[in-house]
């Protein structure tokens, strides 16, 4: 069942690229939908035990693992292919540069599955490779020098990550004779002391950094992120980033790297760093999307703020707020691309009052910032809550201060970017803004409402389903 | 050294002290890598900003081929290196694509002219 | 006798990559390039690894120099007053590298560095072509996964529209 995750994808894409040109260009989309909604429900059948979680050897020796983080991330990815998938068919018009985008759609697609599955060290280097690979193909597709510059920016970043993280293989290699997370982890756990072996996890953890956009590593992420083009934004902000670098943080810190209290600190403080500088960044920014970019990178410090916390309550907080800001993230790009898409620019200064031609837009936007800044009783209130009673719990007091503050100040920029997108008066030359197409209206609707309901339920949902994901740690 | 080895516990076999050519090969992958690093941030050339992603490959080439040979596991290793080797070539294809592109729409491959050009 | 070949073969690679990085033009830093990926495989011949050197030649100093060639004679344009300045410039800003390579290789050379571990012997699965074509299945579906990406990256970036 695991590895059909990952050979369908693949099977779809031999498929869509036969020679019936026309025929093909049309089922384009239809194919990535259904892939991604068939991933959805996967999900839920894996999770009531009705499908087998892991890998058997049968002809293919894949080594694949599912347990209950793999679980939410999978869901997560299925989601948001789900909603890029119907966004670039809004935003594309060329039918051709549509089948090359569900292509390289559903290349990133199998590679962040391989990524959350997998048992190995050195294919975790692979499979964040396939992701990082077509995000590059993706951000230049336009071909225009924005889009080009930022692909050629996130490719010499991405790729001294790579190196440090080989690097760093190179080392665990010499001290456990392996690369599978078992072999590794045993032996990082028996020569504790070891300075060669602490330098190799440090210098892996830095590459991870880099992949996962976290301060001070950050330097592609609001160049990638501005300059892609609409619905490849909503992919790299929903999930890309997230299903490789900080799922494989969440993965190693808890298992092959595990029970090293000076990781924890320094996972701390690059958290805070993070969710600081992310917010005060964002408060400059004039340009829609850029300011969104620095956004996400506060966001993510949250996660890691949770992760670094070290208890199974502060790493159900994360995983939950993972799973929250693919969400809520990609109803924001959702609704630039819309907004974008319709009026043609992204520049704050130059939009407004937008709120009465796209109301549904306006309406989700609404409920997305208020879900990032934590105000009940949307998702992102209950996720940041668990993260900080977690390091209240742990002493950890100054920390939780500084994020519950910080949900002030990203509260503060959104509500400025709501009020000067979709309030106030409207902006010259955009008299004839309509709101944007079924493509697009349809994934926001269906985000705001899983955001909406994931938040009213929450209470329920709590003993039932958060608490388990806390099982992955041993 | 000595005091590292009688530390270990009794009943594990050791599989060889450290060999002598191995230190020297280490020292020359990390030099490179400091070579390849300084070539990255010096260079406002995207071609040779490629040219020193590609001299970074070839020292961890060199660093994974060195801890195969260390342990015994050159099999182990020599398959890293072949999918390492693979998945760069398709790295530096779509970066070069990128510097092509870059080209046709500038007429220059100065990376100081694309910051000045963007707003 | 073994050894001396080893010290011959590391500095030449140390020289080489020196090289490829400090020089002017950019066609001499690619025939650089290729030279260091010749260096390289003979080290790896010398440390038992045979099939990862004939791969490493073939491709890198090959695949990787043609790509690299093709693409400085589509958009290098330089002429000789340009190239002039440009070995000045080089020349300031590059000097530094020698210093810090000497320096950091002799601090590395001294350094104690703890890399002895107590592993198992390796078992007899030792034979590279078993290893990738029977143990490590999901490393072969990665590189196919991947060639298949970069054969859709240069149909986006080059198809003409």
């Amino acid at each position: 069942m695991l590895s059909l995750l990952l050979l369908l994808p693949l099977l779809a894409i031999l498929i869509l690229n036969l020679p019936l040109k026309n025929v093909m260009q049309r089922m384009a989309v239809w194919a990535g939908v259904l892939l991604s909604l068939w991933q959805v429900t996967a999900v839920f059948i894996l999770a009531m035990g009705l499908g087998e979680r892991t890998e058997i050897p049968a002809k293919f020796k894949f080594g694949l693992n599912c347990d209950n983080l793999t679980l939410v991330l999978l869901l997560s990815i299925g989601i948001v292919v789900f909603t890029t998938i119907l966004v670039g068919r809004q935003t594309i018009s060329n039918p051709r540069q549509r089948l090359g985008f569900v292509n390289l759609v559903l290349i990133a697609m199998t590679g962040m599955n391989g990524t959350v599955m997998l048992t190995d060290l050195f294919s975790l280097y692979v499979f964040i490779e396939i992701t990082a690979v077509s995000s590059f193909i993706l951000i230049a597709s336009q071909r225009d020098i924005n889009g080009l510059e930022g692909a050629f920016k996130y490719i010499v970043l991405s790729a001294s990550a790579t190196v440090m993280m080989l690097l760093s293989i190179s080392i665990l290699l010499m001290a456990a004779g392996g690369t599978s997370f078992a072999t590794v982890g045993n032996a990082v756990r028996q020569s504790s002391g070891n300075s060669m072996v602490l330098f190799a996890v440090g210098v892996f953890i830095c590459g991870l950094f880099i992949k996962g956009g976290l301060v001070p590593f950050h330097g592609w992420l609001p160049a990638a992120y501005s300059a892609a083009p609409p619905a490849v934004s909503v992919l790299l902000a929903g999930i890309a980033t997230k299903a490789s670098g900080i799922y494989a943080l969440i993965r190693l810190t808890t298992s092959v790297f595990a029970g090293n209290d000076s990781l924890n600190n320094v996972l701390l403080l690059v958290g805070v760093i993070s969710i600081l500088v992310g917010a005060f960044a964002a408060l400059g920014q004039s340009d829609f999307k850029r300011m969104l970019a620095y956004s996400s990178i506060s966001q993510v410090g949250y996660i890691i703020l949770g992760l670094g916390c070290g208890t199974p309550l502060g790493i159900v907080g994360a995983v939950f707020h993972l799973f929250n800001h693919s969400i809520f993230k990609t109803l924001l790009f959702v609704n630039s691309a819309a907004v974008e898409k319709q009026s043609g620019t992204t520049d704050m200064n130059k939009l407004g009052g937008l709120g009465a031609r796209m109301p549904v837009t306006s309406a989700t936007s609404l409920i997305a910032f208020l879900s990032t800044a934590g105000v009940p009783p949307l998702a992102g209130f209950w996720s940041k809550l668990i993260i900080v009673i977690a390091l209240w719990q742990n002493d950890l007091r100054v920390y939780a201060v500084i994020a519950v503050l910080a949900s002030i100040l990203t509260l503060a920029y959104l509500l400025l970017m709501q009020r000067k997108v979709f309030f106030g008066i409207l902006g010259e030359g955009l008299q004839n803004v309509r709101e944007a197409g079924f493509g697009i209206v349809l994934p926001a609707s269906v985000l705001a409402a899983i955001t909406v309901i994931v938040g009213v339920f929450f209470p329920l949902m709590f003993n039932s389903i958060l608490m388990p994901i806390s099982s992955f740690l041993k | 050294m000595e005091e590292v080895i009688s530390k270990m516990p009794q009943g594990v076999e050791i599989i060889r002290d450290m060999p002598q050519e191995f230190l020297l090969f280490g020292v020359s992958a990390a030099l490179v890598l400091i070579a390849g690093f300084y070539c990255l941030i010096m260079t406002y050339n995207l071609i040779r900003a490629l040219i020193g992603l590609e001299i970074l490959t070839k020292s961890v080439t060199l660093f994974i081929i060195l801890a195969g040979h260390a342990t015994g596991r050159t099999g182990l290793a020599q398959a890293l290196a072949i999918t390492l080797i693979v998945i760069e070539v398709v790295v530096i294809a779509v970066a070069v694509g990128i510097v092509l592109c870059v080209y046709k729409h500038i007429k220059s491959i100065d990376a100081r002219l694309l910051r000045n050009i963007r707003g | 006798m073994n050894m001396n070949i080893y010290i011959i073969l590391a500095i030449g690679f140390v020289i080489a990559a020196v090289w490829t990085v400090m020089t002017t033009r950019l066609l001499r830093s690619v025939i650089g390039l290729a030279i260091t990926s010749v260096i390289l495989t003979i080290i790896m011949f010398q440390l038992q690894s045979p099939l990862a050197a004939v791969f490493e030649l073939s491709v890198c100093a090959g695949l990787i120099s043609a790509i690299f060639i093709s693409s400085i004679g589509l958009t290098q344009r330089l002429t000789d007053e340009q190239l002039a300045v440009r070995k000045k410039e080089r020349l300031s800003k590059f000097w530094l590298l020698p210093v810090i390579l000497v320096l950091a290789g002799v601090a590395l050379y001294h350094l104690q560095i703890p890399l002895v571990f107590n592993l198992q012997p390796a078992q007899a699965e030792n034979d590279v072509r078993n290893i990738i074509w029977n143990l490590r299945h999901l490393d072969l579906l990665g590189q196919i996964v991947i060639l298949l990406a970069g054969a859709f990256g240069v149909v986006v970036l080059f198809k003409e529209q």
